[in-house]
């Protein structure tokens, strides 16, 4: 592409009216090409500027904090302490507590959100009356702020008043502690997750499954095939790289979790519950560098949590071309 | 003209980076003013804006203090910024006075922090004690000693204090077959904080289903810990909750209350909490002065004339906070001489008289309106006589740099992992330990 544009300039450039004075066309072909090869990098500057001034430099600047011991309170002074930070965490079990319960948090929230998304969106794809009203509809959680919904679930959860409970002693289910236990805890604050993102999810498969060529669904009918087969065996393969993508996606998304624990479990929020049933690292980093001060091994968990992510990200790559290989082979 | 061109293009697309970066730096130093028209005068009429943030309920806005202000001072206009989460509301405060921005003209602290802002952050504050009608001696000694750096400077004027009393359902205590009377209730448990306990087994022998003696371990546990010549420092600011005591004592009460199951295993200050009150589910709450409005909030109309308020076992003193100036506030001088005027003493009995602050000065607790108060709503309680006599046998202990966050995890991770899970003390207090290491130490 960028050659044939190169090449292209370069004719208009260099076939200048006959009568012109000498230097100027050259000028201007120079102009123009300093534009062309200029221009480009003066419209994504304020991006890569403000990437390099709010991300990499702290970034960069989190990583020398992670090997310091540094009081909030005094960020100017810093302790040398090389890779403490870190080894601490390795001997540490609430960091272990955390990196646990981020993980199935991040699995029971994503797997049925992702899963939905799909149904959801296989569902919208069919000619419905009101078509537009529901594809609004499903994007109204995600448009929610995270402290209102959040607020309403932990009303929704409450062990004593709320109304899953209520619900679920109909099933003689009692006295679920939505709050207190483990399981119960963590999978209130999945629904939370899932609740806010299914729709979103559902909109971007159902912008891929519109660009599934319609012969291929009418020629599958044609051969007999059932709705559900043409899901499984045309909308899924075909929007792959869709799937891909909101799978990882999520998966940072969940690794980050840090809102909807912190505000479910209200003034034990930072601590993720009493025995840290649902702290998640986000909590963690947030309790060490706030509450506790340390900015230095808070920076530590910081670090942590940005390699798991390129690992889970090496993890899906990996996957992802076997994948290809497979399909090409 | 060829030679020019590429370097005017290039000065173009320089001048246009910079612009931008320089955008972005004044963006993220805004903030970050200097204290140097600190001392810029407001006499000459010019208008200006003082904003106060603080936590809780302090009371100010409730009994029309800063329209009262604002009528006598036409110049000035206050803003006023308020967290529910006093945790919270500290964290914020931290970072913002770590990096001197986003700061209010006044800033209210807690007393659980003010030992942080008194050592760590003491040169964040301007010194009050030079104010116009500020005299240390106003106040209740112990109370202005906290708020006194190592160089001698005032950096808090001390809003209230909590003398504790017991806040007790009526009917609750009847259908249990207590007494009611509120001389004849003190004398359930005056003395001891275990006969407080003792009384807590007599009513949950009896008691009305679902409902509870007392709400939670931890409030029995601050309670009783407050009562203590020393909490978790020593006079030195050094960390001494392991070996104290007085933390060990309180620390047992708090177990046996939760495994007498007499209380209701409620952290203070939640929904669930809040909710409790207006369902009636517990029959005690400790009681700080400050409390009474919060119950009144939350126990609503349904709870009128059914609450009353005991003497409390042992006298004590469970919270009360200060106003700070930071010095990176713009208007230093207006700022302190409204945070004066705030924790006079006639405007702390008109708070005390509208949300039940009780004063700290000590000419606040003669006023006549708060010795002779009495609140309806506690079926006519004479809280003023009750709080400013427990306030007179207050015996204050040292406050060290972590104490807050020791507090938090020795309830929170400590007595309500106890109460919500059924851990066994010793793991939970050995659990406790671990990460007051891990939290505070380097």
């Amino acid at each position: 592409m960028a050659t044939t544009i190169r090449a292209a300039a370069k004719d208009e450039g260099t076939a200048p009216v006959p009568s012109a004075p000498r230097p100027r066309p050259a000028w201007r072909s120079r102009l123009y090409r300093l534009d062309l090869k200029g221009s480009p990098y003066a419209f994504i500057a304020p991006f890569f500027i403000c990437f390099a001034a709010f991300g990499l430099f702290p970034l960069l600047w989190t990583g020398w904090l992670s090997l310091h011991y540094v009081d909030l309170l005094k960020p100017d002074v810093m302790e040398w302490k090389g890779f403490d930070n870190y080894t601490r965490l390795w001997s540490n079990d609430q960091f272990w507590t955390a990196l646990r319960n981020t993980f199935t948090i991040g699995v029971i929230s994503t797997v049925p959100q992702l899963l939905m998304a799909l149904g959801l969106a296989h569902l919208l794809n069919y000619r419905l009356r009101g078509r537009s009203f529901f594809r609004v509809a499903v994007l109204a959680p995600y448009a929610t702020s995270i402290a209102a919904a959040t607020l309403v679930f932990v009303q929704l959860f409450n062990p004593d008043y709320g109304m899953i409970n209520w619900f679920l002693s109909m099933f003689g289910i009692h006295g679920t502690d939505w709050y207190a236990d483990t399981w119960p805890s963590q999978i209130a604050i999945s629904t939370i997750v899932t609740w806010r993102w299914t729709g979103y999810n559902a909109l971007i498969y159902l912008a891929a499954m519109q660009a599934v060529p319609k012969d291929l669904y009418e020629a599958a009918s044609l051969d007999g095939a059932n709705r559900w087969q043409q899901f499984t065996r045309i909308t899924i393969p075909s929007i792959r790289p869709t799937i891909l993508f909101t799978i990882i996606v999520s998966t940072i998304g969940a690794t980050q979790l840090f809102g909807e624990p912190m505000l479910f479990g209200g003034g034990v929020g930072v601590s993720g519950g009493s025995a840290h049933q649902f702290q998640t690292l986000s909590l963690y980093m947030y309790e060490l560098g706030w509450p506790s001060r340390q900015l230095g091994r808070a920076s530590a968990v910081a670090w942590t949590m940005l390699l798991i992510l390129l690992l889970i990200g090496l993890v899906q790559y990996l996957f992802a071309r076997r994948n290809r290989t497979k399909l090409g082979g | 003209m060829r030679t020019t061109s590429r370097p005017r293009r290039a000065a173009v697309l320089a001048t246009a980076a910079l612009a931008t970066s320089a955008l972005l730096l004044t963006a993220c130093s805004s903030g970050t003013k200097s204290g140097s028209d600190s001392n810029s005068s407001a006499a000459g009429g010019e208008k200006i804006t003082l904003t106060v943030g603080d936590f809780g309920t302090f009371g100010y806005k409730e009994a029309g203090l800063y329209d009262e202000y604002m009528a006598a001072h036409p110049n000035i206009t206050i803003k006023y910024e308020t967290t529910q989460d006093g945790q919270k509301y500290w964290d914020a405060l931290t970072t913002h006075l770590a990096s001197n921005s986003g700061l209010a003209d006044i800033q209210a602290v807690e007393v659980g922090y003010i030992a942080q802002a008194t050592n760590t952050l003491g040169d964040k504050f301007t010194d009050l004690s030079k104010v116009e009608g500020v005299n240390s001696g106003n106040w209740l000694p112990w109370k202005s000693k906290q708020a006194t750096t190592a160089k001698g400077s005032l950096i808090g004027l001390g809003t209230d204090i909590g003398p504790m009393a017991i806040c007790y359902r009526t009917d609750l205590f009847q259908q249990a077959g207590l007494p009611t009377d509120r001389a004849e209730v003190a004398k359930l448990w005056q003395g001891d904080w275990s006969k407080f306990v003792e009384a807590g087994k007599t009513y949950q022998a009896k008691a009305p289903a679902g409902t509870f003696f007392t709400d939670s371990a931890s409030g029995l546990f601050n309670a009783a810990l407050s009562a203590q010549a020393e909490q978790y420092s020593d006079a030195s600011g050094k960390l001494v909750y392991k070996d104290s005591p007085g933390v060990k004592k309180a620390w047992d009460l708090a177990v046996s209350a939760s495994q007498a199951k007499i209380s209701a295993g409620l952290r203070q200050f939640q929904d669930p909490w809040n909710a409790a009150f207006a369902n009636a589910k517990f029959a005690t709450v400790v009681c700080p002065s400050w409390m009474t409005g919060i119950i009144s909030k939350y126990s609503g109309d349904s709870g009128k004339g059914k609450w009353d308020v005991a003497a409390p076992p042992v006298a004590s003193n469970w919270g009360g906070a200060f106003l700070t100036v930071p010095k990176a506030g713009k208007h230093q001088k207006e700022a302190a001489a409204l945070a004066a005027w705030l924790t006079a003493p006639e405007q702390q009995a008109k708070v005390f008289t509208k949300v039940g602050n009780l004063p700290s000065t000590v000419g606040g607790l003669q006023q006549p309106a708060v010795q002779s108060a009495k609140q309806e709503y506690f079926n006519n309680a004479p809280t003023g006589q009750i709080f400013a006599a427990a306030a007179q046998s207050i015996t204050p202990s040292p406050i060290g740099e972590q104490d807050g966050n020791v507090k938090t995890i020795l309830t929170d991770n400590g007595i309500l992992d106890i109460e919500e899970h059924g851990t066994d003390p010793a793991k939970a207090w050995a659990n406790v330990v671990k990460l007051v290491d891990d939290k505070t130490g380097h």
